[in-house]
């Protein structure tokens, strides 16, 4: 499945070249398999929140950004089973609008889930997490049997 | 009548064309004594927000604070992107009372209305 972020139309820029590109991707993806399109096509509505991650990879570790704004710590739950990351949540909808008159409301209420499958193995035990300004952080060290080796050549 | 209404993003992308930046989801609701702005940016500290008020024309910008970390992006959904985002006021909010706070990404602003407007009981004498 293509990991990318599905946006709603009107919060996107409006770029020729890019509305482009993305009609003959979905065209493009129409043709590889017509039931999985659709699927997909479906999914942002049925899931409702799939919010942004970003996965970056130096020597030792992999770091995991999520943007989750405005949750609470203990809202947010990360799970590491066998090489793949499970992040869920439910963000619930406040109180101090109840009663009130809405005049929008484009922020997602409700639960998400992303799973990430790593490229190569990580150490469990030393995985840290934090979360500041609304963007979780996942530092997930590799292990060192994943890390690359420099191999000396011997001479005699 | 529309409380507080956006203004055209593209309108706003034309005017300055150097810098491109993400529009932030919002909800806004009101209550009886003031409008309720959300606006959710996260990467935003407190440090990273400008907020102005010109006339009626209320500009939120956020910067994002946090830097690309070292190393390879193997994936990447968000956008490098700051927000910006222009709402035009009803005249009844009471420019001078703005309160904002942010909370974890989520810019919260309270637009109070002037009393002028408020809602009056009548009593019979």
């Amino acid at each position: 499945m293509a990991l990318i972020r599905w946006q709603r139309p009107e919060t996107a820029r409006w770029d020729p070249f890019h509305q482009l590109s993305s009609l003959r991707d979905e065209i493009d993806r129409l043709f590889e398999s017509p039931f999985s399109a659709l699927s997909e096509g479906l999914q942002p509505f049925m899931s409702g929140w799939s919010p942004a991650l970003d996965l970056y990879e130096d020597k030792d570790n992999f770091l995991l950004k999520a943007e989750l704004p405005g949750m609470k710590k203990d809202e947010i739950e990360i799970q590491l089973h066998d090489g793949v990351l499970t992040l869920s949540g439910e963000r619930k909808e406040e109180k101090k609008s109840e009663g009130a008159d809405i005049h929008r409301s484009e922020r997602f209420v409700g639960r998400f889930q992303r799973t990430l499958t790593l490229p190569s193995q990580v150490d469990a035990d030393k995985v840290k997490a934090s979360y500041q300004d609304g963007i979780l952080t996942v530092t997930l060290p590799k292990s060192e049997a994943a890390k690359p080796k420099q191999i000396q050549i011997k001479t005699q | 009548m529309n409380a507080v209404v956006q203004r055209d993003n593209n309108q706003v992308a034309t005017t300055q064309p150097e810098r491109r930046y993400v529009a932030p989801d919002v909800n806004i609701f009101e209550t009886k004594d003031d409008y309720v702005l959300e606006a959710e940016m996260p990467g935003v500290s407190k440090e990273g927000l400008e907020i102005t008020l010109e006339g009626n024309v209320l500009t939120i910008v956020g910067h994002r604070a946090d830097p690309t970390p070292a190393g390879e992006a193997v994936y990447r959904e968000s956008r490098p992107l700051d927000y910006r985002r222009v709402f035009e006021l009803d005249p009844a909010i009471d420019g001078d009372k703005i309160g904002a706070s942010v909370d974890q990404g989520v810019l919260t602003l309270t637009l109070p209305k002037a009393e002028r407007v408020k809602p009056r009981k009548i009593a019979i004498a």
